[in-house]
């Protein structure tokens, strides 16, 4: 076991990775940085420091530094994955999906159903995501949901350091294309991490605070806020069953509904707008095929329908917060039918 | 023009391949046999079969949704893309992708493509594997996608890369409805692709042998580690952008004068037996084994399995 950071972990991942096997690529905007410049390559390695040293290491035919060209970015991790490489690709903030997403939606998402099951399609989408820089509208959402809507893509949400190493090496071996979306605010915490090889199957959330009266499903960020608030929660006596979901597709349906049975209480925490949502889909999800033994309606707590914000009062007012979070569990303990 | 007798046998027969699998087509989809949309390549057989005789499993080739033509002169199997267009469950890609998204990754046929400009990109990662193999990769385009912003960031990313990518362009002057003089901005997409930074060459388009000729020189150029380069090819379509189209954008008499004047396979066959490379027997035999071929798919593709529900959610690989 080691305490590393977040952003460390996922490069040494991807070292590991690419010492292993040859086939795996890397892909992106500044991943080595400075090229071209008089400062160098490695002039940055990174701009969220994920990379730094790959270059040196793997050289040019490997680690691709890229033009700022997110469709061709794309494009090309899907063109090498097909054709026997396996491609991390880094699309520098999940906002910049837009630019890229016919590639991403009718392309790579598409290739092994629409070719017949002969295809293998072995890319890694790598998306930072998330409010909490102050970086305004469009250096600050959470596009989840509309990947995890997109049938032929796995979506990955990691929060813990040893998750990220877990989730990430399984993310690289995967013959299917994967979105793995880091949260911004979170590449600089620090976590144990397994020594050695170490893979997380997707499909299976996290325990993280086990408690018989509420049940929480989070992802990313919104799981550290959650763990706060069940923190505070329990000193009321209120026992909060917190699960962090790890990958939004596939879905560990099994452990929610498991915990909402326990329960009959379930309150939804997501970073990002309300309709259409993570969150709806998964309240519509326990609605149908647990509503029998749900006690109270199911809470949400989401950011608000409109964009992220710049000022640090309006982010901090966007962002779904502990306090929140004990407000809406309180509301689900207090309601009483009729 | 050298050429062995069988490699002229070859080339032409892959050429009436197309244009008789196409003709087909546009018989049966008249007939209501088919599903969907499809998008004939008739007329422009010398451009896909004047660049892929040049190429092995291990190059790589990317297409358009005009692609059936591509996919004959790659190598795909010819009765297997008929059922694929019937929709057979026992076609290329099991009734999944119709005309529009045929693929054999293992011929390196990496798909056509329902999004026009979607290739390009593509090409380029395969040119990053092709870098690796000392082979090259082909990103077919037409006149409409030349105008798409990812072609240009695919043209541009592999000039910066320096990949064995060739980027051909098929003029055939229309963008689906719309005149090529109205569409593409830059004098030509030689000169555009040359401001890219890359080799760019024109060849004609309705000559096997022009393309053929210009496709040995840019696949010597590439392989040599010179980075991409870029060919436009003057061709013509014989059908509309899609079966059903009914071309009110032509001039009058335009099709009939093409199919006169401008036929690469007429071209063909006059060249090479004035050239007395090969008698005007030896073609007829051809067409003739050709028609049966054809015959056979179709025949084939009437009596195969059909898909059932159950079908919908293979090679999905998260169930809900």
């Amino acid at each position: 076991m080691a305490r590393q950071m977040i952003r460390d972990v996922i490069r040494d991942t991807i070292d590991a990775e690419m010492a292993r096997d040859e086939n795996v690529i890397m892909l992106g905007e500044d991943i080595v940085g400075g090229m071209g410049s008089p400062g160098g390559p490695e002039a940055i390695g990174g701009i969220w420091g994920t990379s730094g040293g790959l270059w040196a290491k793997y050289g040019s035919d490997r680690v691709i530094d890229t033009p700022i060209s997110e469709s061709a970015i794309i494009g090309a991790a899907a063109g090498a994955s097909l054709t026997g490489k396996r491609a991390i690709a880094e699309i520098m903030f999940a906002d910049f999906i837009g630019v890229c997403m016919d590639q991403i939606w009718n392309q790579v998402a598409k290739f092994r159903y629409m070719f017949g099951g002969k295809s293998k399609c072995p890319i890694v989408i790598r998306m930072p995501y998330g409010a909490g820089y102050n970086a305004a509208p469009q250096h600050s959402q959470s596009i989840h949901a509309m990947v995890t809507a997109m049938p032929g893509l796995k979506v990955v949400m990691p929060t813990t350091a040893a998750d990220v190493k877990g989730l990430l090496t399984t993310a690289i071996r995967d013959d299917d294309p994967v979105i793995f979306l880091e949260h911004k605010a979170l590449y600089g915490v620090k976590g144990e991490v397994p020594d050695g090889e170490y893979l997380i199957p997707f499909g299976h959330a996290r325990q993280v605070t086990q408690g018989d009266d509420v049940t929480i499903l989070a992802t990313g960020m919104m799981v550290g806020f959650a763990e706060k608030a069940a923190a505070q929660l329990a000193q009321d006596g209120i026992g909060c069953d917190l699960l962090d979901l790890r990958t939004t597709s596939p879905l560990d349906e099994e452990a929610i509904m498991d915990s909402v049975e326990r329960t009959g209480r379930l309150l939804i925490v997501d970073e990002a707008p309300p309709r259409c949502s993570f969150a709806t889909d998964l309240s519509a999800l326990v609605a149908n095929k647990a509503f029998a033994s749900l006690k109270a309606p199911i809470e949400m707590v989401t950011g608000p329908h409109s964009p992220v914000p710049f000022a640090r009062e309006l982010e901090s007012a966007y962002v779904p917060s502990p306090d929140k979070i004990v407000a809406a569990a309180v509301k689900a303990m207090s309601y009483r039918r009729g | 023009m050298q050429h062995s007798r069988e490699a002229l046998i070859q080339a032409y027969r892959q050429m009436k391949t197309i244009r008789v699998f196409e003709e087909r087509l546009h018989d049966e989809i008249a007939l209501g046999e088919i599903a969907g949309f499809t998008h004939l390549y008739a007329g422009q057989e010398a451009c896909a079969v004047g660049v892929c005789e040049h190429l092995g499993p291990k190059d790589y080739i990317i297409s358009t949704h005009r692609g059936h033509g591509h996919c004959i002169a790659k190598g795909c199997d010819v009765v297997g893309m008929m059922k694929e267009i019937y929709g057979s469950s026992d076609g290329l890609c099991k009734g999944k992708s119709g005309s529009m998204h045929i693929a054999d990754i293992n011929k390196g046929m990496l798909g056509a493509n329902g999004i026009v400009g979607a290739g390009a990109p593509i090409a380029v990662g395969a040119g990053i594997t092709a870098k690796s193999n000392g082979t090259v990769s082909i990103a077919f385009s037409g006149d409409g996608a030349c105008n798409q912003g990812t072609t240009f960031e695919a043209m541009n990313m592999a000039v910066v890369l320096k990949l064995p990518v060739i980027f051909v362009f098929e003029n055939n002057h229309y963008s689906e409805h719309t005149g090529e003089s109205y569409a593409v901005g830059a004098e030509s997409m030689t000169v555009r692709s040359a401001a890219f930074g890359m080799k760019a060459i024109k060849a004609n388009g309705i000559d096997f042998f022009s393309v053929y000729d210009a496709m040995r020189e840019l696949i010597e150029y590439c392989k040599a580690g010179n980075g991409p380069a870029s060919i436009e090819l003057d061709t013509e379509r014989f059908y509309g952008h899609f079966e059903g189209d009914p071309q009110r954008y032509r001039g009058k008499g335009e099709l009939d004068r093409l199919r006169e004047e401008r036929d690469c396979l007429k071209v063909f066959r006059t060249k090479v037996t004035e050239a007395k490379l090969l008698e005007g027997a030896d073609i007829d035999a051809i067409d003739a084994e050709v028609e049966a071929l054809i015959d056979r798919a179709v025949a084939e593709s009437k009596a195969a399995p059909r898909p059932t529900a159950d079908h919908v959610l293979e090679d999905v690989y998260i169930s809900y």
